[in-house]
C-alpha cells in the first residue's frame, strides 16, 4: 500500500517535478557558467604572479614521485629536498598519489603547470601517459627532469639516471653467477611490466647472459612481477619455487620485490638453498643478510638521485645547461656532472653490499 | 538493495523459523547444496594441479596455500556473519591495514610487549572500527554499502595520514611473532590453526545458538525479524562488531606473516573477501550461506593464483578465471533456491 | 464543532501522515518534508538545489582562497579530470534509481581501453578500432543485463563477478603491455579546449550525453517508471512497465557509457592499459550517492548527480592546487558521503520527533471536547 500510494502521489506531481527538473538543468548551467566566467576574469588578476618567478629568481621546483609513502621513494625525495635547498630554490614542494598507476599523475603536473612551477622533477608511472601534461608544462614555462624512471625522452628535458643501465644489470648477473655458482636455472622477479627502468635492465641481462660464454650454463627460465607490492611479490616469489623445482636464484631488481622475496625464502624450507640478490635497502635487507637468506645485493644511493635531480633542475631553469649532450653543472658536493647521450645524466656506481658493510649504511 | 533475487528464499526461511520440526533437514539440504559445487570446484582444482606438478602438494606447497588463505578465511567468515543480515562491509581492507600498522608500531614502540596483548589490542581496534560502521548503520539507519564505502575511505585515509612513508619491517618485529606463521603443528602452520577455530567458533554460534540463528532470520526479511521479537539492530550492530574484530585479527596475522606493514597494506582486499563469501555460497541479500563455505571459498580463491603458477598458465586468465567463479556460484545459489523453494511448497502441501 | 477542534483533528491527522511516511522508510523523507513546500521553495530548498549551492559555494571559496584557482586553466583541468566519473554517473543513477548497482563499469572501461590498444597495433584504421571498442562496451554491458534481467540474479553479486571477468579479459586481451602510439590528432583533440573558456571540447559530446540521460529519466515515462520501478517491482508491472526489459537496457547503457569513458581514458592519456580506470567504479558510486540518489532506489536526478560529481572534482583538484595529500580527500570523500546520507535521517529524526511532540500537545486537548 505505502509503495502505491508513494507512486500515485509521484504521478500527481510529475508536471510541478519536471519544471523543478528544468530549473535544476537551468541552476547547474549558470553554476558552470559561473565558474567559466567568475573564475576567467579572476585569472586576470593573479595571472600576473605566474610570469614573475623566472624574473626574480625565487624559483621553485616540485618533486612528483611514483608514489607517496614508499621507503625508497623516501629516500629519494630527502635527496631531494637537501639539493633543492643547497641549489637555492625558495620553494620546494612534494606531491604525487598514493597508488603508481599510470594515469594518477597526470592531474599532479596540470596543477603544477597552473602554480607556475619552474622546475617539475618526475619519477613517471607510464613513460607516455604523462606526456600530454607535461607538454603543457613545458610551454607553460616549466622545466622538466625526469628521474629514477624515465619518460619518453620527447617530453622531458634531462633524465637522472642512477647509473649505467647496463651497469647495473651486469653487476646483478655477476652476483647471481657467483652466488649459484655458475650453473642452473634463475628467474627475475621485476616490479609492474611497464617499469621503464627495470624493463631496460631486464633486456641488458638477459644479452649478457646469451651472449657471455661464462654465463652459458645459466638459464633464465622466467620473468614474473610482483607491481611493488609486498603481497602479490610474496607470492609470486612462492609460485616461481613450485613452478620452476630446479631454481637456483632469484634476481629481484626492485627493492619491495626483493625484500618480499627475502621474507618469503628466509620462512620457507628454500632457505639457502636458492640464492637471491638484486637491488634492495640495506635497512630493509639487513636482517636476511645477518640470517644468511641472502650474501650480497646492490643499490646506488637513493638519496643522491634526488640531489643531482635538484642541481640539474636549477641549471636549466638558469639557463646554464639545455639538456643537451655535453652540457656539465655543479652538483653541489658532488661535483661536476655532465649531461651524456640521450639527455642522461648519471650519478654514480652502485654500492654492493654484504654482511660485512652492511652496519655502515643508514637508508 | 532490491527484492528481486530474494523473492523465493523469504517465504521459506520465514517457514524454517516458523516450523522448528521441519527446519533440521530443510536447511540441513540447504547447506549441503551450498557447500558442495564449492568443495568439489577445491578438490578439483587440487588434483588436476597437483597430477599436473607433484611439488604443489609437497609439504611447502601445502603450507604455502595454507597461509594464503589464512587471513582470507577469517575475512571471509567476518563478513559472512554481516552478508547473512543483509548487510555488508566494504571497509574490512582498510580496518586490516589500519590494525596491521597498529600491530607494527607497537612492536617497534614498546619493546618486548608480550605478544598476546598485541593481538588483543589489534582485535580491539578492529573492534572499535567495526562499531563505527555498526553505529552508523544500526542508528542513522543508513544502508551499509554507502557506510562503508565511507569508511573504506576513511580508514584508509587515517593509515595514509598515520603512516607517512614509515613501513614496519619484520625485524622490527619479535621473532617468536614472525614465526607464528612459520612453525607447523601436524603440517598446519599456527596461524592457519587460529583461522580453523575461528571458523569452527563461528559456524557453532551461527548455527548452534539463538542469536546466531537471529542473523538468518534478520537477513531473510528484517521486518520480520523485528516483528519476531528479535532485537534486530543490536544483532546487526554485534555482527559489524565481529567483523571489526576478526578484521583486526586478520591486520595482526598479516603483520606476522609478511615482511612490510605501511600505509598501503590491505588496499582493495574487500571486493576479494566478499567475492570468497559468495563463492562459498552466501547470498548476497542475506538469510542463507554458511561459515564454512564462505572459508571454503577463501580457500578456493586464493588456491588458484597458486595453481595457475605451478601449472605455468598464463597468469593474465587468473582473474577472469575468478570472474567466472563467482557467475557461476550465483547461478548454482539461484538454482538451488529454486529447487529448495519447490520442495518446500511440496512438503508444506503435504502437511496441510 | 468548534473550529478550533477541526483545527485540531486536521492537524492531528496531518501529522499522523507525514510520521508515518518517514517511520516506515527514512530515506523518503526529503520528499515527504517538502510536501508543505510551495513550487518556488520546494526548488530552492531541494536536494538538487542543496547539492548546486555547495558546489557554487565551494567554487566561491575556492576562488578567493586558493592562489590561481581563478583561472580558466582550472575550468579546463578539472572537467578533464571528471569526466570518467561525470560520465559513467549518468546511467549509473538510472541504474541504482531503480534498486540496482553496476560495480563494472571500470572494468568495462578498462576492457575498452585494452581493445582499443590491441586493435590499434593489429593495424585497424582508428575509425574501426573506435567502433568495434564501443561495441564490446554494449556487449559487456548486455551481460550484465542477460544475468540480471533476464535470469533473474543480483546484480550485486553478478557485477563483482563481471568486475573481476572483465578486468580479468582485459589482461588476457593486452597483457603486461601499453600502447601509446595513438593519432596525434584524436589525442591532441582530447585534451584541447574550446577558444580561451578553458572548456575541453570533448564536453561538447559530454553534455550531448548527459542532456540525453537528463531528458530520458527526467521527462519520459520510461524514466518516471524507472522512479516507480525502484519503489516496488510489482507496483512497477502494474502500472505497466516492463521491468525486465527496462533493466537489460539500462545494464546495456551503463555498458556503453562505460566504453566511451574507456576510449576518453585511452585518447586522453594517450595509453592503453589493462589496468586503466581500475578502482573507478567506487569513486562513481560515492559521486552519485553524494548527489543524493538513495541507494533503496527511487528517488534521485540527474542535476544533483552532476553536481555532486563536479563537488567531489572541484575539492580534489583545490586540493591538488593547494598542494594538500591526498590523504585529506580521501578522508574528505568518506566523510562527505557518510554525512550526505546520515544528515538526512537525523533531519528527519529530528523532525519526527517534534511532530511527536507536538502531536502530543494537540491531543489532550482534542479529546475532553469530543
Amino acid at each position: 500500500m505505502e509503495l502505491i500510494r508513494n507512486y500515485t502521489k509521484r504521478g500527481n506531481t510529475g508536471k510541478r517535478r519536471a519544471a523543478r527538473r528544468i530549473a535544476s538543468f537551468a541552476a547547474i548551467a549558470t553554476s558552470l557558467a559561473l565558474i567559466a566566467t567568475g573564475c576567467a576574469s579572476g585569472a586576470d588578476t593573479s595571472g600576473g604572479g605566474e610570469t614573475s618567478g623566472d624574473a626574480g629568481g625565487d624559483l621553485s621546483i616540485t618533486f612528483i614521485p611514483k608514489q607517496l609513502n614508499n621507503p625508497y621513494t623516501d629516500v629519494v625525495l630527502g635527496g631531494g629536498e637537501e639539493g633543492a635547498e643547497e641549489a637555492g630554490f625558495a620553494a620546494t614542494e612534494i606531491v604525487g598519489p598514493l597508488e603508481a598507476s599510470a594515469s594518477s599523475q597526470v592531474s599532479f603536473i596540470n596543477a603544477e603547470t597552473q602554480a607556475g612551477t619552474n622546475v617539475i622533477v618526475i619519477a613517471a608511472n607510464d613513460p607516455d601517459a604523462v606526456g600530454p601534461a607535461l607538454e603543457e608544462a613545458r610551454s607553460a614555462g616549466a622545466k622538466i627532469v625526469a628521474f629514477d624512471s624515465d619518460t619518453n625522452p620527447k617530453y622531458r628535458d634531462v633524465f637522472i639516471s642512477q647509473v649505467v643501465a647496463k651497469g647495473v644489470a651486469l653487476i646483478q648477473v655477476k652476483l647471481i653467477a657467483e652466488q649459484i655458482g655458475g650453473a642452473g636455472e634463475i628467474a627475475i622477479l621485476s616490479a609492474t611490466a611497464n617499469a621503464t627502468n627495470q624493463n631496460e635492465w631486464i633486456k641488458f641481462m638477459e644479452e649478457e647472459l646469451a651472449s657471455n660464454p661464462e654465463y652459458k650454463d645459466i638459464k633464465l627460465v622466467t620473468t614474473v612481477y610482483g607491481d611493488d607490492d609486498d603481497t602479490k611479490s610474496f607470492q609470486e616469489a612462492q609460485g616461481l619455487m613450485q613452478a620452476y623445482p630446479n631454481l637456483k636464484g632469484i634476481i629481484s631488481p626492485t627493492t619491495v620485490g626483493i625484500a618480499a622475496t627475502a621474507r618469503y625464502l628466509s620462512t620457507s624450507e628454500y632457505k639457502g638453498k636458492v640464492a637471491l640478490t638484486g637491488l634492495g635497502l640495506p635497512n630493509e635487507m639487513r636482517p636476511f643478510v645477518k640470517d644468511g637468506t641472502v650474501t650480497e645485493f646492490a643499490l646506488w644511493d637513493p638519496a643522491q638521485l634526488g640531489y643531482v635531480a635538484a642541481f640539474a633542475g636549477k641549471a636549466l631553469a638558469d639557463g646554464t645547461i639545455t639538456g643537451a649532450e655535453g652540457d656539465t653543472f655543479e652538483a653541489g658536493e658532488l661535483g661536476e656532472r655532465e649531461v651524456g647521450e640521450g639527455g642522461v645524466v648519471i650519478v654514480g656506481p652502485p654500492t654492493q653490499f654484504t654482511a660485512d658493510n652492511i652496519d655502515e649504511y643508514d637508508f | 538493495m532490491t527484492n528481486t533475487p530474494t523473492t523465493q528464499s523469504p517465504a521459506p526461511q520465514g517457514q524454517t523459523v516458523a516450523r522448528p520440526e521441519s527446519r533440521k533437514s530443510a536447511l540441513g539440504s540447504l547447506i549441503r547444496l551450498r557447500e558442495v559445487p564449492v568443495t568439489v570446484a577445491l578438490i578439483a582444482l587440487v588434483l588436476i594441479t597437483y597430477a599436473a606438478n607433484p611439488l604443489f602438494l609437497g609439504a611447502q606447497g601445502v603450507k604455502d596455500l595454507l597461509l594464503n588463505a589464512t587471513i582470507m578465511i577469517i575475512l571471509a567468515v567476518g563478513q559472512t556473519l554481516v552478508i547473512v543480515t543483509r548487510n555488508i562491509d566494504l571497509s574490512v581492507g582498510s580496518i586490516l591495514g589500519l590494525v596491521a600498522f597498529f600491530t607494527g608500531t607497537l612492536f617497534a614502540t614498546v619493546p618486548g610487549i608480550p605478544i598476546i596483548v598485541v593481538f588483543v589490542a589489534g582485535m580491539a581496534l578492529g573492534a572499535v572500527l567495526g562499531a563505527v560502521n555498526g553505529l552508523l548503520v544500526t542508528v542513522a539507519k543508513v544502508p551499509a554499502l554507502v557506510i562503508t564505502l565511507g569508511t573504506l575511505y576513511i580508514y584508509r585515509g587515517l593509515n595514509n595520514a598515520w603512516a607517512g612513508g614509515t613501513q614496519y619491517f619484520a625485524d622490527d618485529r619479535p621473532d617468536e611473532f614472525g614465526a607464528l606463521s612459520v612453525d607447523t603443528v601436524l603440517g598446519f602452520p599456527l596461524i592457519t590453526l587460529i583461522a580453523i577455530l575461528v571458523v569452527i567458533a563461528v559456524a557453532v554460534y551461527m548455527v548452534g545458538t539463538r542469536p546466531g540463528r537471529d542473523l538468518y532470520a534478520i537477513g531473510s526479511d528484517p521486518a520480520a525479524a523485528e516483528l519476531f521479537g528479535i532485537p534486530v539492530a543490536r544483532r546487526v550492530f554485534l555482527a559489524f562488531l565481529a567483523n571489526g574484530v576478526l578484521a583486526g585479527l586478520a591486520g595482526v596475522l598479516y603483520a606476522s606473516r609478511f615482511n612490510s606493514v605501511g600505509a598501503t597494506t590491505g588496499t582493495g582486499m574487500e571486493l576479494d573477501v566478499v567475492a570468497a563469501a559468495v563463492v562459498g555460497g552466501v547470498a548476497i541479500f542475506g538469510g542463507s550461506g554458511s561459515v564454512a563455505g564462505a572459508a571454503i571459498g577463501a580457500v578456493l580463491l586464493t588456491t588458484i593464483t597458486s595453481a595457475l603458477t605451478a601449472l605455468r598458465v598464463d597468469k593474465f586468465w587468473q582473474q577472469a578465471i575468478v570472474g567466472v567463479l563467482i557467475l557461476a556460484a550465483i547461478v548454482i545459489d539461484r538454482l538451488a533456491g529454486i529447487r529448495t523453494a519447490r520442495k518446500l511448497r511440496e512438503s508444506e502441501a503435504r502437511d496441510v | 464543532m468548534s473550529d478550533s477542534t477541526r483545527t485540531a483533528a486536521a492537524n492531528a491527522n496531518a501529522n499522523a501522515n507525514a510520521a508515518a511516511a518517514p517511520a516506515a522508510d527514512t530515506t523518503k523523507t526529503i520528499s515527504t518534508l517538502g510536501k508543505g513546500r510551495t513550487g518556488a521553495a520546494r526548488i530552492l530548498l531541494g536536494r538538487d538545489a542543496i547539492m548546486i549551492y555547495a558546489v557554487v559555494v565551494f567554487v566561491l571559496y575556492a576562488c578567493i582562497a586558493i592562489p590561481r584557482f581563478a583561472s580558466p586553466v582550472t575550468v579546463g583541468f578539472l572537467l578533464l579530470d571528471v569526466i570518467p566519473v561525470l560520465l559513467i554517473a549518468l546511467p549509473m543513477t538510472l541504474v541504482i534509481i531503480t534498486g540496482e548497482i553496476d560495480l563494472s563499469v571500470a572494468s568495462i572501461a578498462g576492457l575498452t581501453s585494452a581493445l582499443m590498444g590491441v586493435l590499434w597495433e593489429a593495424g585497424l584504421d582508428i575509425g574501426t578500432v573506435l567502433v568495434l571498442s564501443l561495441v564490446a562496451g554494449v556487449l559487456a554491458g548486455a551481460f550484465n543485463g542477460f544475468l540480471i534481467a533476464v535470469v533473474g540474479l543480483p546484480s550485486l553479486a553478478v557485477t563483482i563477478g563481471t568486475l573481476a571477468l572483465f578486468r580479468g579479459l582485459a589482461l588476457v586481451v593486452i597483457g603486461d603491455n601499453a600502447v601509446a602510439n595513438f593519432p596525434p590528432e584524436l589525442t591532441g583533440l582530447f585534451t584541447s579546449k574550446l577558444g580561451a573558456t578553458g572548456i575541453p571540447t570533448v564536453m561538447i559530446g559530454v553534455v550531448v550525453v548527459a542532456l540525453f540521460f537528463g531528458v530520458l529519466l527526467h521527462m519520459t515515462p520510461f524514466g518516471r517508471g524507472l522512479y516507480a520501478l525502484g519503489f516496488s517491482k510489482e507496483a512497477a508491472t502494474f502500472v505497466g512497465i516492463k521491468v525486465n526489459r527496462a533493466k537489460f537496457w539500462l545494464f546495456v547503457g551503463t555498458g556503453s557509457v562505460s566504453a566511451l569513458a574507456g576510449i576518453y581514458w585511452t585518447l586522453r592519456y594517450s595509453s592503453a592499459r589493462s589496468d586503466n580506470a581500475s578502482g573507478l567504479e567506487l569513486t562513481v558510486i560515492a559521486a552519485v550517492l553524494l548527489g543524493g540518489v538513495s541507494i533503496f532506489g527511487g528517488k534521485g536526478s540527474i542535476p544533483g548527480v552532476i553536481a555532486g560529481v563536479l563537488l567531489i572534482g572541484t575539492i580534489n583538484y583545490a586540493l591538488r592546487l593547494g598542494r594538500i595529500s591526498d590523504v585529506v580527500l580521501i578522508i574528505v570523500t568518506g566523510t562527505l558521503l557518510i554525512a550526505s546520507v546520515v544528515a538526512p535521517s537525523i533531519f528527519a529524526a529530528f523532525t519526527r520527533w517534534q511532530h511527536d511532540r507536538r502531536v502530543r500537545r494537540s491531543l489532550p486537548q482534542a479529546a475532553p471536547r469530543e
